[in-house]
């Protein structure tokens, strides 16, 4: 059966097809509504006293001051707010984050007190008014002394259990370590002690943070009736589900709206700002809004530091027997989803590589510093900026080309991955080969002159995707045939409504165009479990698919039930009005999507199915090095990704350049520096990110040619993918330069001068 | 707090007065006053670009440009150009060349490539790059913003 809608248009095909962003005129206009610049009538707002020392005892807050100041409502610590929330703890791994501190602070910046006034200038004044004192205790900042430390930031672990795949999570007391993941496959010291060549290094990276242009807001407007909130959230779903639990209320007594999202990148997922708004909101009985300032965001979530020990057994043909794997996550004081980023990304820690003995140990801990969660890439880019730093200084030390040495040693299709799961649809050999084609790997490279030194360098890896999650969508097909989805997912920048749109139009033969995307709110919008992880273009449009297959169903069955003869391509509008009598009534169709998946089991981490898809991804780099200077320049940045089948070619070219940009600032000089827990260069002003003069003077984006077959129109997701490989394609690129190899990042200046001076035999004094 | 003061400006071509504190910034003022929130505050030390609004001709930032500065001032946001229901040239651009992710830093772009471009109707990567330097984009739209600015261009010319 064939029927028509919009007004019997036949459509060409909306998958593959640049659309151009559904929302492009609200936002090149200006009138785009993002959540940090909405009010509400009769809204206050909140400003926040924050902690000044990184672990200690309140010891008491002085807030009489801030009371008095014309213009303050309330000043709040956590005793007003156990009045109207008895047990305030949120969180989505552990409820271990207070809503505003109780009895002890964990890090700088940590939430202590808040203001209220209709005036935000009054509640910034009066915030400057309240005093706290301390009773300081010994803190921990490192990941690994922070493991050993008698020092404790929580004494006692609070798991939560909202998530399938973090329940085995249980309390425990006197130790920082949140979660620790192994697997283990075959038997590495057996393996070591038959190799010809063991190789093992340690790899750092630093503390650096999203920075999203609209930072953290939310507004909470309660009644007793139910309440709503206004929130920059990628997981609207889970908010409601975590602002019901603290309320003892059901789920359809809260309401979550997402306006635009002035982007996110893992910042705004989970709970963040939510529960304190809510808080204040029950206090004050008037919406409140709480909003952060810019440098504020240096106290809300960070990406994870990390040390990744990683160790290689290499038989005499330069295939890597053996792996072992041990890499320390620096959560910071409150887990966040710090547990999760252990481990779902200790699945994929041995690399895209087929090895036979692997052992892997990923530690969550926390720390006396700002909280730390998912950045575009979940952790991957962590361990491939270590793995493969390790690959090429094996090459190296073998007198292997680097990319030979891959070819040898990676992942091919229908070969059981180190978790013991199948690879399929996982194209590591093709994008490899396309990445050394594109840089050119069989000709000679132009080395330089004069001070600069030019080298090349190139890097693979694999990600998982976070499984099992779940995704749930409508489609709403009016009488005159127009049609709306209703999907979670939040569109913070990646283009998600369009290609939705594109799949809806794909399935119900309508342009994309056309299809009206609901701004997201849960009152209407149904479950799904977060915009994360590249998860959203799988699940969600699967589930998308499912509910437009699923109108078209229900559209043929109703032109069945008022006698249209099979194959008629009666007009939608038509259809309804031969129903209804008029222009009335809807169809709806709906769609879930839950992938398979299996465990990983508690003895050996191994599962038969821990992935719903597979990414991967490759850079390659080639760099100028000054050898006075130490100054590094990216000449060229090539991306290559398995992405599956492209739904919209123009926002996958603008997904890959963004998070390689991104990357390459996390590479060459993003980095939070600290001083007794303090950030210290917490503005714009000292913590630099990159902008035009930092892209290099040639970047390719590519992806390969393939069709993910579980994939809903063979597509699979690419907004975090090509952040993975950078930081390792570059750093190898200048071992290729000057032949020296950086174990830290970032690959700043002074790093790389230091590198060189040492290697000269003169280094340079300690600053 | 502090004594609050009338100020009358020309705000996207229509006279108004404004009630303002010494304190207030023109992000502040747009924004509580008048309903348009296309610039807005980011950063908070004029270096990201986000607050651009045009005075008297030129492009501020207006985190740091307070509000009662702006009294007797012609004052242009991003709000104003499609006033007629038609995108700018350069507006055309970024939805063409998809020049833009999250779109927060979107407005504070348009505006100043308007003022490049009524400079120099003819620039080179190297001048966008220099002319835009104060302009920030988290979601590194860089390359696509050179490619809208050069579209825009010729839009502007009519071709």
């Amino acid at each position: 059966m064939a029927i028509t809608t919009q007004g019997g248009v036949k459509v060409g095909a909306q998958i593959g097809r640049s659309v151009p962003r559904l929302e492009g005129r609200e936002k090149v206009t200006g009138r785009a509504e993002y959540t940090h610049t909405m009010r509400l009538p009769g809204m206050l707002y909140a400003k926040v006293f924050r902690s000044t020392v990184a672990h200690g005892r309140i010891k008491g807050i002085d807030t009489g001051a801030a009371k008095k100041l014309p213009g303050v409502l309330y000043v709040v610590t956590i005793d007003d707010v156990r009045k109207v929330i008895s047990d305030p703890y949120y969180g989505p791994a552990f409820h271990d984050q207070p809503i505003l501190a109780d009895g002890k602070v964990r890090f700088v910046g940590e939430p202590v007190a808040a203001v209220l006034s209709a005036d935000p200038h009054v509640a910034d004044e009066a915030v400057q008014l309240i005093t706290a004192d301390y009773e300081e205790l010994p803190a921990v900042y490192d990941e690994l002394s922070a493991l050993a430390s008698k020092t404790c930031v929580h004494d006692r672990l609070k798991p939560a259990g909202t998530f399938a795949d973090l329940k085995h999570l249980k309390g425990a007391k006197d130790t920082n370590l949140a979660l620790d993941y192994g697997l283990r496959r075959g038997d590495v010291d057996k393996a070591f002690a038959t190799a010809s060549h063991v190789f093992e290094h340690e790899f750092r990276t630093q503390k650096v943070l999203h920075l999203s242009f609209e930072p953290h807001a939310t507004i909470g407007d309660y009644k007793d009736s139910g309440v709503t909130l206004y929130t920059a959230s990628q997981g609207p779903s889970f908010v409601r589900t975590e602002i019901a639990r603290l309320l003892g209320w059901p789920e359809n007594k809260v309401r979550v709206k997402v306006p635009f999202l002035g982007s996110g990148y893992g910042s705004k997922l989970y709970i963040k700002l939510e529960a304190l708004a809510l808080a204040l909101s029950m206090i004050a009985r008037r919406p409140v809004k709480v909003a952060l300032t810019f440098e504020e965001m240096f106290y809300q979530i960070t990406k994870h530091p990390c040390t990744f020990r990683i160790k290689s057994g290499v038989d005499n043909d330069g295939k890597v027997i053996a792996r072992k794997c041990e890499v320390f996550w620096n959560g910071g004081a409150y887990a966040d989803i710090g547990p999760r980023v252990t481990q779902k990304s200790g699945l994929t820690a041995s690399g895209p590589y087929d090895i036979e003995n692997v052992s892997v140990d990923s530690y969550a801990v926390y720390t006396n510093m700002t909280p730390a969660g998912a950045l575009r890439g979940f952790g991957v880019p962590q361990l491939a900026w270590a793995y493969e730093s390790h690959t090429d200084m094996i090459a190296r030390a073998l007198k292997m080309d680097p990319v030979l040495f891959r070819k040898k040693n990676i992942l091919r299709e229908g070969r059981s991955h180190p978790t013991g799961t199948i690879v399929r649809d996982a194209a590591v050999e093709k994008v490899l080969d396309r990445l050394a084609d594109r840089m050119s790997w069989s000709q000679p490279l132009n080395r330089g002159t004069g001070t600069v030194r030019r080298g090349r360098g190139l890097a693979i890896s694999i990600k998982a995707v976070i499984t099992p999650t779940t995704s749930v969508a409508i489609v709403n097909v009016s009488a005159d045939g127009s049609v709306a989805l209703h999907c979670g997912t939040i569109d913070m920048g990646q283009g998600s409504d369009t290609a939705m749109a594109q799949i809806v139009g794909e399935v119900l033969n309508v342009p994309a165009e056309s299809v009206h995307v609901v701004q997201r709110d849960t009152d209407v919008t149904p479950y799904d479990m977060g915009t994360l992880g590249s998860r959203s273009l799988f699940h969600m449009g699967h589930a998308v698919r499912r509910a437009a297959e699923d109108a078209r169903d229900k559209l043929e069955a109703l032109a069945r039930e008022v006698g249209e003869p099979e194959g008629s391509n009666i007009p939608v509008p038509a259809l309804f009005v031969k129903r209804y009598g008029m222009q009335a009534g809807n169809i709806i169709g709906t769609g879930i999507f839950k992938p398979d998946y299996v465990p990983p089991a508690a003895a050996t981490g191994l599962s038969e199915n821990v992935t719903a898809f597979w990414m991967v991804s490759g850079a390659g780099a080639e760099v100028g090095v000054d050898i006075e200077t130490g100054h590094v320049k990216v000449d060229k940045l090539v991306s290559v990704l398995d992405i599956g089948k492209s739904i919209n070619p123009k926002v996958v070219d603008t997904q890959i350049s963004g998070a390689a940009l991104m990357q390459l600032g996390f590479t060459m000089f993003e980095k939070m520096h600290l001083d007794g827990g303090q950030v210290i260069n917490a503005s714009l002003a000292d913590y630099k990110i990159p902008g035009f003069h930092d892209v290099p003077g040639a970047m390719e984006n590519l992806t390969v040619d393939t069709f993910q077959s579980n994939g809903p129109f063979g597509a699979k997701g690419v907004g975090e993918v090509a952040t993975f490989c950078v930081s390792p394609a570059i750093a190898n690129a200048i071992d290729d330069a000057v032949d020296i190899r950086l174990m830290d990042l970032p690959l700043n200046p002074e790093t790389v001068l230091r590198a060189l001076r040492a290697k000269a035999g003169k280094p340079l004094e300690d600053a | 707090m502090s004594s609050t003061r009338t100020i009358s400006f020309s705000l996207n071509g229509a006279l108004v007065t404004a009630d303002v504190k010494p304190h207030h910034n023109l992000v502040e003022l747009l924004q509580t006053h008048f309903g348009l929130n296309g610039a807005r505050e980011s950063c908070g030390q004029g270096l990201c670009g986000c607050c651009t609004v045009i005075v008297n001709g030129r492009a501020v930032s207006g985190c740091l440009y307070l509000a009662q500065f702006v009294d007797g001032a012609d004052v242009t946001t991003i709000e104003s150009l499609d006033a007629d229901g038609k995108l700018s040239p350069e507006q055309e651009a970024f939805i063409e060349t998809g020049a833009f992710q999250c779109g927060y830093c979107t407005p504070g772009f348009i505006l100043m490539i308007g003022q490049l471009l009524d400079e120099h109707p003819d620039p080179d990567d190297d001048l966008i790059k220099h002319y835009l330097s104060g302009n920030l984009c988290r979601c590194a739209t860089y390359p696509q913003v050179i490619e809208a600015v050069k579209l825009a261009a010729r839009k502007r010319k009519g071709n």
